[in-house]
């Protein structure tokens, strides 16, 4: 036995090393390449999905060449495993000289690769994960995303302002949950409001079920929501079959409940939800309008979500250092030229706080409405400029 | 004439024995390969790092399910154990690699001594549950106690330098393949010994026929909850290998994906002789790194229709088709003991 399996191995051993070697062709040193870690496969795909057809479609409409470097995008899929996606910022950067990481789904993923840009000198631009803190873990992480607490804040803000006094918390359990529930609660109480109950739901396998049952039972004015992307749809759906829709109880959350990729399937009982984001796909700007067509139409007419606005507005940050720097790909000369950048993207004006790589940004309050037919969160309030509250309240 | 015969039969089974034991030439270049890999590939290093830990992995469950025929869909809670073990002992400042993979391998081993009981009654199914339940158990204590695991953000520390000399970090990719190479041979080696020693030849009676074996006057419940042991100890150093050798520690290492993948790589290389999970592991993660590289959304589609392929009409074949290679050019070597 031994040897018969031993005699296969010698005969794959040199064909395993072949693949092995099929290393990619080696950049010169025209090409600036940047390598996108997402999640392409498992629970967070619909992240990986949004993020990859927004920075292809970026290089589509800017072209791929930027002051005489040509732009190389290289996607790689983590699976969501943060030793995964820490071995392919090795790679990415060693083999495939990559100046730039982009992408990373999940915080712990995010987490991974910063000792890498840390020791590599590669900035890392942060375009989904969420907790407040992942900037604070490597002088080169620049985010394009959000913050919980940008968008937690001001949601508890106009609860207040609207009449709404007792509120039960639902988040998910982990970084930005905690992240969301501590800065809506803690505003929220601030302001004089009363927080019924904190409701803390496992990350994995949800059953919102019985803690909407809790919430039902506690009857509140409003419940306040926040679940990771790709979630959304499985709440609306028991929050409905619960009939909270129609208890008087009010849902008001983070934007990513009411996530555009999955209005069209959460359907009507989304109608009414006031949540707080810095991007929805019916933002009334030409910019937007025109990300908004030139999305759908690339990618068989699925709508963009804050994670595509994200990534398309971490190329445009690429695109932008590389003007600056005339060219210069080194990891401390785009870091530089990022820091303070500003511009406006579909989402708004935003620009990259130079003290904290953070993004500052508007946050909108918007609620889902029906529009030509079709759900969307339309805006009605904005809140201009806002800097991560977490960062701000330590300076 | 009838009094010599049990000595030559005796006698007979200790040459064949011994004989088992020798280290062949096809393995000799095995692990020659192994290494020169390392040394020749210093750019796929990272990757041939995560082969090695999932070969030994893999090597954790072969001592189970393949030398003792017990199977298990759990291993991932021994790995992720071990993995948060050494995660653990290092962010309290005890850095130093080795020691922390023994101390992975040593909770891990607590852990599968305190469950082996559990495998001792019911059948494949039960066991299958068992093992699955404790592995779901251990990622909900992981995930529930965020003071000491830093929870689903994971938990991010730093090592110190292998035998104090070699750094493992970015700049360390190589010096982190050849400790985990040097942790597998070792490791392998023992494993082969054990399998080759009267308790190896314990476990095949076992796994061909528990009670006949124990007819035989073999102690087959302590056996498994040796053998359980050892194997969870396999597991726990695997994980704390790649702990050591990332950096980080996170939820998805108690993931069931985990047990299953490592399953699919003993199941791709054959179970039994040991060499087969770090075959299967090297053949799935090389597999998954070319396909995902060209297709990064729908890389699984095509590894399973492989799977598939393989194991249903391809492996024996490949088999076949390398002995026969292999006999036309040495005879002897590739006849070994397959009668």
């Amino acid at each position: 036995m031994i040897s018969r399996h031993l005699v296969l191995g010698a005969v794959l051993g040199p064909v395993l090393g072949a693949a092995l070697l099929a290393a990619p062709a080696l950049a010169d040193d025209n090409t600036v390449t940047v390598g996108m870690i997402l999640p392409m496969t498992g629970p967070s795909a619909s992240t990986g999905k949004q993020e990859r057809a927004a920075a292809e479609l970026y290089i589509q409409r800017h072209g791929d060449t930027v002051s005489g470097k040509k732009i190389a995008l290289v996607v790689k899929d983590d699976t969501g495993a943060a030793d995964v996606t820490k071995r392919l910022a090795e790679e990415l950067i060693g083999n495939d000289h990559a100046s730039v990481l982009m992408g990373f789904g999940l915080t712990p993923l995010a987490l991974a690769a910063a000792p890498v840009a840390t020791e590599a000198k590669v900035p890392q631009i942060v375009t989904a994960a969420a907790t407040a803190m992942i900037t604070e873990k490597s002088p080169y992480i620049v985010r394009t995303s959000f913050t919980l607490p940008q968008a937690a804040a001001p949601m508890a803000d106009w609860a207040m302002k609207n009449g709404i006094k007792k509120v039960v918390t639902i988040v998910t359990d982990y970084g930005p949950g905690v992240d969301a529930e501590k800065w809506f609660g803690d505003t929220f109480e601030k302001a004089g409001g009363t927080i019924v109950e904190k409701i803390r739901v496992p990350l994995k396998n949800p059953d919102f079920a019985p803690f909407l049952q809790r919430v039902k039972d506690d009857a509140p004015d409003a419940v306040f929501v926040f679940v990771p992307s790709g979630f959304g749809a499985i709440f609306m759906k028991e929050f409905a079959e619960r009939g909270l829709d129609k208890s008087g109880i009010k849902l008001i959350g983070t934007g990513d409940v009411t996530d555009d990729d999955l209005l069209a399937d959460i359907g009507d009982s989304a109608l009414g939800a006031v949540t707080a984001h810095h991007y929805s796909a019916a933002h009334n700007s030409p910019e937007n309008k025109a990300f908004v067509e030139a999305f759908e139409k690339a990618n068989n007419g699925m709508r963009p979500n804050f994670m595509a606005v994200a990534a398309y507005d971490g190329m445009a940050l690429v695109y932008q250092a590389l003007e600056k720097t005339k060219g210069d790909a080194s990891g401390d000369a785009l870091l530089a030229a990022m820091k303070g950048m500003s511009w406006m993207s579909p989402r708004g004006p935003i620009s990259i706080d130079p003290e904290t790589r953070e993004i500052v940004q508007n946050i909108y309050v918007r609620k889902v409405e029906k529009k030509d037919g079709a759900l969307y969160n339309v805006e009605f309030e904005t809140i201009p400029n806002v800097k991560d509250p977490y960062k701000a309240a330590k300076h | 004439m009838r009094a010599a015969q049990p000595t030559a039969t005796t006698r007979r089974l200790e040459a064949h024995l011994h004989r088992r034991a020798r280290w062949r030439w096809p393995e000799i270049v095995f692990w020659v390969a192994a290494l020169g890999a390392i040394v020749v590939l210093p750019s796929r290093a990272a990757l041939i790092n995560e082969i090695l830990i999932a070969g030994l992995f893999a090597l954790s469950l072969d001592l189970i399910l393949g030398l003792t025929g017990i199977v298990s869909l759990g291993q991932a809670a021994f790995f992720g154990l071990g993995a948060y073990s050494a995660a653990i002992l290092a962010s309290k400042g005890f850095a130093d690699p080795t020691l922390g993979l023994l101390f992975g391998a040593a909770i891990a081993a607590v852990l599968g001594l305190a469950t082996a009981p559990l495998l001792l009654r019911g059948g494949d199914l039960t066991r299958l549950m068992v093992t699955l339940g404790v592995s779901l158990m251990l990622g909900e204590l992981a995930n529930r106690n965020g003071w000491l695991t830093g929870g689903a953000d994971g938990l991010n520390f730093s090592m110190g330098k292998v035998l104090g000399l070699f750094p493992i970090g970015f700049t360390g990719q190589r010096n982190a393949a050849l400790y985990s190479f040097a942790a597998l041979f070792i490791l392998f080696a023992v494993a082969r010994r054990l399998a080759q020693s009267p308790f190896g030849l314990a476990l095949a009676a076992i796994r061909e026929n528990r009670l006949r074996a124990g007819a035989l006057g073999i102690a087959t419940s302590r056996r498994i909850v040796a053998i359980y042991t050892v194997s969870a100890a396999y597991a726990g150093a695997a994980g704390a290998l790649l702990a050591e050798t990332t950096q980080i520690v996170s939820l998805d290492l108690f993931d069931f994906h985990r047990s299953a993948d490592v399953m699919l790589m003993l199941i791709i290389g054959g179970a039994g002789y040991l060499y087969g999970g770090i075959i299967g592991a090297a053949v799935f993660i090389v597999l998954r790194d070319v396909i995902s590289a060209a297709t990064p959304e729908y890389w699984e589609f095509w590894i399973g229709a492989l799977l598939v392929v393989l194991v249903l009409i391809g492996r024996e074949r490949i088999h076949d088709f390398a002995v026969r290679a292999a006999s036309s050019l040495a005879p002897d070597a590739a006849r070994g003991d397959a009668a």
